[in-house]
């Protein structure tokens, strides 16, 4: 069996659920698991588990050879003992010490002149040069986490735990470094547990997506397939993304980005795109579908396709057009009627610009 | 004024606060971080000297290292005298009347410490009590400071329990109130005066040394 992470346990929480976790993280090569879901689905307990912190009142957390956690037979395997990085959601610096007093809190072990050599790496790495006798109380926010994940690598730990490392920071400066932490992660080569709640992060960050609702794990795999193939109707409503596509950024006009996706042209938003390569998404109640042949409109996107599949939800229906891609609409039941559609008709589907939201992925 | 009185108080309170500082703070430890369901009961005891009038605790304590007590019989074998009636007796004494004053403001500054800090200490492998040193006190230090001031400052004025333990030998167990006490009994007012002048004086000095530096933290007492 190779090396892996591997969880598979049970927590109650009385007066709310039982957290049943179960998952597995190949560790090699390294790779990143989002712990996806809304807030108070468990997440963050899963992560102080693998921690050490909480404790799960049975089951195991095995990492690679070593068991962390055995209820059964009483194993508890202190965070000290656990090799890992830690990074809480409000960074959790050291007050008193400075930044790089906190950097280096952790590597005491270490001859003085190895620790000042380490200390000036992890400073270079993070672009924090020239803050390093600074106190965490004068740093921005996006420093205080650029700090925060230098102390939680400092001692090349063997998982990297990160919980919301970017929701305490504002919109511009989260986009920013949510792609400056991809970068990261993948140049550490360690593998990571990432929790969070944005799309747009999971997206970015991982490599594996964990989706939670109410303590479960409600469905395991790679970011595309989560967001355009959910397990069911729960996973697509946390989700709320129900296109994600792979497309190249063919131009960039502005911030008014064209894109080729599978052989479909699109206009999208990409202001904050860099590279070329990128997730295309799109909520499925973004897109309008219209007979062909109509008359002009606001939309910058007209893609005419056939309905491949049709599923009726209650008093909508949600349709999938292939236009390229499969592509997700959800119209009424009444508007189904009017425009007549069944599988095979050809319909236009029309998507604002603005809908079509762009992630950048790794080419 | 009673110069001799005077330096075995100071004496005193001082060797009180040194050892509440060393064993106040695993005391104020355990309360702030156990979650043994019974810890309530620990906290009362702790918190009993706060309400026990000082003879009942004087009277405990003199039957406990009494010479009939096993405690009181292994101490003057070993060291070949008996505990009551000597400094080191009433300092034992000082040291249980003090320990609420002591362990309180320690309890009430560890649990000021953001737990999240702790649990980031222990999680880069620094071991609970490395984290205990090199963060949790560094971050109490307002209230050790607190603790040991105020346990310094309640043993300068304490008079049932070392009447009780210590009596009233000059040079040893004779402190600055039993001294005013003796003065006022002699109807030597001028003589009380002046050394209640000075107690007062340096309380209300140590006073304020506490409030100023607890100005935000606490309001009128510390809080638990």
């Amino acid at each position: 069996m190779a090396a892996a992470l591997t969880v598979d346990c049970r927590k109650t929480f009385p007066g709310r659920f039982t957290a049943v976790a179960q998952l597995s993280l190949p560790l090699d090569p390294p790779r990143v698991l989002i712990l996806f879901g809304p807030s108070g689905s468990g997440k963050t307990t899963l992560l102080r588990c693998l921690a050490g912190l909480e404790w799960p009142e049975e089951g195991r957390i095995q990492f690679g050879s070593t068991t962390w956690v055995d209820a059964a037979s009483n194993i508890r395997l202190s965070p000290q003992a656990r090799r890992i990085g830690y990074m809480p959601q409000d960074y959790a610096l050291f007050p008193m010490h400075t930044v790089a007093g906190n950097i280096e809190y952790g590597l005491s072990d270490l001859p003085t002149e190895a620790r000042r050599e380490r200390v000036r790496e992890l400073i270079d790495l993070l672009q924090l040069q020239g803050l390093e006798q600074s106190k965490p109380a004068q740093l921005s926010g996006g420093q205080q986490q650029r700090v925060a994940l230098a102390r939680a690598i400092a001692s090349r730990p063997q998982l990297l735990l990160l919980d919301e490392p970017l929701s305490a920071l504002d919109v511009p400066t989260r986009a920013k470094l949510c792609g400056e932490l991809r970068t990261l992660l993948k140049q550490l080569t360690i593998p990571a547990v990432v929790v969070t709640h944005d799309w747009a992060e999971a997206l970015t960050l991982g490599d594996i997506i964990a989706v939670m609702s109410a303590g479960q794990i409600l469905q395991v795999g790679s970011p595309q397939e989560v967001f355009s193939r959910p397990a069911n109707a729960e996973v697509a409503q946390i989700v709320g993304i129900e296109t994600v596509v792979q497309g190249q950024v063919v131009a960039n006009d502005n911030g008014l980005a064209t894109l080729l996706v599978n052989g479909t042209t699109l206009k999208g938003l990409g202001a904050d795109v860099s590279g070329s390569a990128v997730y295309v998404c799109i909520r499925a109640e973004d897109v309008l579908l219209e007979q062909a042949g109509r008359g002009v409109t606001s939309a910058r996107n007209h893609l005419s396709g056939l309905v491949t599949d049709m599923l009726p939800q209650g008093v909508l229906v949600k349709v999938t057009v292939d236009c390229g891609f499969p592509l997700r609409a959800v119209i009424t039941r009444g508007a189904r009627e009017e425009l007549g559609l069944e599988t095979g008709s050809v319909v236009v589907a029309a998507i604002k610009a603005g809908a079509v939201h762009l992630v950048p992925r790794s080419g | 004024m009673n110069w001799i009185a005077i330096a075995v108080t100071f004496k005193l309170a001082l060797f009180t606060a040194a050892v509440l500082l060393i064993i106040g703070l695993p005391v104020a430890y355990w309360l702030t971080f156990s979650k043994w369901r019974w810890k309530f009961i620990v906290e009362s005891v702790v918190a009993l000297p706060l309400v026990l009038p000082p003879t009942v605790l004087g009277f405990y304590i003199l039957v406990a290292i009494g010479p009939h007590s096993p405690v009181g019989r292994f101490y003057s074998d070993v060291v070949g005298h008996p505990l009551p009636f000597t400094f080191e007796g009433l300092l034992l004494a000082s040291i249980l009347y003090s320990l609420p004053f002591a362990v309180q403001p320690f309890a009430a500054a560890f649990e000021q410490v953001d737990r999240r800090l702790i649990e980031a200490s222990w999680t880069l492998g620094v071991s609970k009590l490395k984290t205990f040193f090199r963060l949790i006190i560094p971050l109490s230090v307002a209230g050790l400071i607190t603790g040991a001031v105020l346990s310094f400052a309640h043993t300068l004025g304490e008079f049932g329990v070392v009447l009780m333990v210590g009596g009233n030998i000059e040079g040893e167990t004779r402190t600055v109130s039993i001294d005013i006490y003796d003065e006022v009994q002699a109807l030597n007012y001028a003589g009380a005066a002046k050394t209640a002048l000075l107690l007062l004086a340096v309380s209300y000095g140590v006073l304020i040394l506490v409030y100023a530096m607890n100005r935000k933290v606490w309001a009128v007492w510390p809080q638990r």
